[in-house]
């Protein structure tokens, strides 16, 4: 297992945000986590990305214990993220949005950087090449050199996005990408996941209120209620569990997909 | 793009060298001056307009440099140009020392915490068991330096040409750090820092860092301003010598780098200048041309100098960008 989440807890103040959750994702898995507003998938993604400190529990990542473990290292470790609200650079270019997704692999400091010294020139050159390779892939060349706060919203998301994959990720943490998304752009996504999955062979931990959008690309599926896990399974088996249609109120999954 | 950019440097220099033989006396000191307080306020726009920190006290390190020049001169005898590189290790070591507890406060705490620094330290100049060192109330008086043999130059010429030299030199290596990969995570901090630590940032280290270089940065300035004017005591280096730098940033324009360069021609410039419009409200006419500046050019003067070229370098226009955007929206995989 690449990643496992053991017994995670997380509250503030009196509101109990995940009450003990367990699952695991598999490499190259992608693993659907769906639930109602307020139901702590979000939560949890900060406690795997270590913004939060979990009350309880552990989470393990490729052998590595995360809870406790400092959270710039995260992304050296192999977790990439993207955020349910936009967390862009807003006063940065496209490009250089998504070069700080490299960071990581540099290792030139301030001094090798002001002297432009051999080494901080290999690493730009190669940082120059990831990142040609992100453009490509999310078709982001043509606005590469814009101001991402001038961009649509869509097109944000997308940066995001390639700003996370530049890091060469082993598990993609993705709060909501469909959110604000029209139809059509919805089912280029689904192919996009998909895609990334295929030609990375990365993980994808996907949360989404996108019923259908889940369902298609997941491989797996768990559902959380008021911070507790409800169901895990197969796309379908979680569709039609009955505790999963009761927690999305009357009509169930298919009317909150529409 | 670049090499348009590189050509108006090279200009701009070479008009810089240029002037030197066109101005003398005390113009050429102004001008000396010019280029110091470019270095200090390109040292606390790092800081401050790049890595969004505030720091209202960034004339303690200036005055930190200006005293270390000043000691090794006229104490050890260490001639002007080799107390530069002292003075900047110093400098950095204070920045950093100050740094490590100070940006750990944050926001409108660690502009405060600069501040009071900046109060401070005059009064740790006149400190009586200093005085070996610092000269008290008194200060220090060092001598001038001369063109080096074989250089047919006036020493307000040599000292603006050393000046300049040191200048550009600073310049180019902050331009470097700025546009890499270091100056890429030192803005990304600024605008989101939870992006920028998941991007593996260390925030606490590069703050740090970043604080160290910019007070070193204002250090040097400090010691080629001391250089310049020959002279140092407490009372050069109070609180309003501070304000007068984040004048000069605010003016210049916020993270650039040649907004600099502006914001220190107006805070040489202007306030001999509101003297000559009213010798008895100079600081009110000084006040109202503030006043007039930021409500005219919000940007600061590099800013507006950004639109202008703009404005004359045709660019495609926004509308069809637009519209490749949308189509590839509409399209995208
Ligand atoms: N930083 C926080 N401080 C206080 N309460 C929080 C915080 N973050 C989340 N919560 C609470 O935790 C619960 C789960 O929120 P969240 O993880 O955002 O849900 P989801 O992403 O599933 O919609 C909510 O009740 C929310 O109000
Ligand atoms: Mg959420």
């Amino acid at each position: 297992m690449l990643l496992e989440i053991r017994d995670v807890a997380m509250r503030f103040g009196g509101v109990v945000a995940l009450a003990g959750v367990s699952f695991d994702v598999g490499r190259r898995e992608i693993c659907g986590l769906i639930g109602p507003n307020g139901s702590g998938k979000t939560t949890l993604f900060n406690c795997i990305s270590g913004i939060y400190r979990s009350t309880a529990g552990s989470i393990r990542f490729d052998g590595h214990l995360l809870t406790g473990a400092k959270r710039h290292r995260m992304i050296g470790y192999g977790i990439g993220r993207t955020f349910q609200n936009l967390a862009l650079f807003r006063t940065m270019s496209v490009r250089e949005n998504i070069l700080v997704g490299a960071h990581h692999f540099g290792r030139a400091g301030f001094i090798a950087s002001a002297l432009r010294a051999p080494g901080a020139r290999a690493e730009e050159t190669s940082a120059r090449q990831r990142l040609s390779t992100v453009l490509d892939m999310l078709e982001l060349g043509a606005v590469a050199e814009h101001l991402v706060a001038s961009l649509p919203f869509a097109t944000q998301k997308r940066v995001e996005l390639a700003r996370a994959l530049i890091s060469s990720p082993q598990l993609l943490l993705m709060d909501e990408p469909a959110g604000g998304l029209n139809h059509s752009e919805v089912d280029q996504l689904a192919d996009l996941i998909r895609a990334i999955r295929d030609r990375m062979a990365i993980s994808i931990l996907l949360v989404e209120h996108h019923m259908n959008l889940v369902m298609r690309v997941s491989d797996r599926v768990v559902a959380l209620e008021f911070g507790s896990k409800i169901a895990d399974g197969s796309p379908a088996t979680v569709q039609s569990d009955p505790e999963v249609i009761r927690a999305y109120l009357g009509g169930g999954v298919h009317a909150q997909a529409a | 793009m670049a090499g348009t950019r590189m050509l108006a440097i090279m200009a701009g220099l070479a008009c810089a060298v240029a002037i030197a033989f066109a101005l003398s006396g005390y113009h050429l000191f102004q001008l000396t001056m010019v280029v110091t307080y470019a270095i200090a306020i390109l040292g606390l726009n790092i800081v401050t307009g790049y890595n969004g920190q505030i720091s209202l006290g960034h004339g303690a390190f200036y005055a930190i440099g200006a005293y270390v020049t000043a000691i090794l001169m006229s104490n050890y005898d260490v001639p002007y140009w080799a107390t530069l590189p002292v003075s900047a290790l110093i400098c950095a070591a204070f920045g950093f020392a100050f740094g490590l507890p100070a940006l750990r406060l944050g926001g409108l705490y660690l502009a405060l915490t600069t501040f009071a620094l900046a109060v401070a330290l005059p009064q740790l100049l006149k400190y009586p068991a200093l005085e070996p060192w610092t000269g008290g109330v008194q200060g220090i008086v060092i001598s001038k330096p001369e063109a080096p043999l074989g250089l047919r130059l006036s020493g307000d010429q040599w000292l603006y040409l050393f000046t300049l030299a040191v200048g550009a030199v600073m310049f180019l290596l902050a331009a470097n750090l700025l546009s890499g990969r270091i100056g890429r995570a030192i803005r990304a901090v600024r605008d989101n820092p939870i992006a920028a630590e998941a991007m593996g940032v260390d925030l606490a280290l590069l703050k740090t860092r970043a604080f160290a270089v910019s007070a070193l940065y204002t250090g040097v300035a400090g010691s080629l301003g001391a250089i310049a004017v020959q002279f140092v005591a407490p009372d050069s280096f109070s609180v309003f010598l501070s304000i007068t730098l984040f004048v000069g940033l605010v003016v210049g324009g916020v993270a650039s780098i040649s907004g600099a360069i502006f914001g220190a021609a107006f805070i040489v410039f202007v306030p001999n200048l509101a003297e000559q419009v009213s010798k008895a409200a100079a600081g009110a006419v000084y006040g109202v041309i503030l006043i007039g500046f930021l409500y005219f050019i919000p940007s600061g003067f590099a800013g507006m100098a950004r639109r202008i070229l703009q404005r004359m370098i045709p660019q495609r226009p926004a509308m069809l960008v637009r519209t490749e955007v949308g189509v590839r929206e509409n399209g995208h995989a």
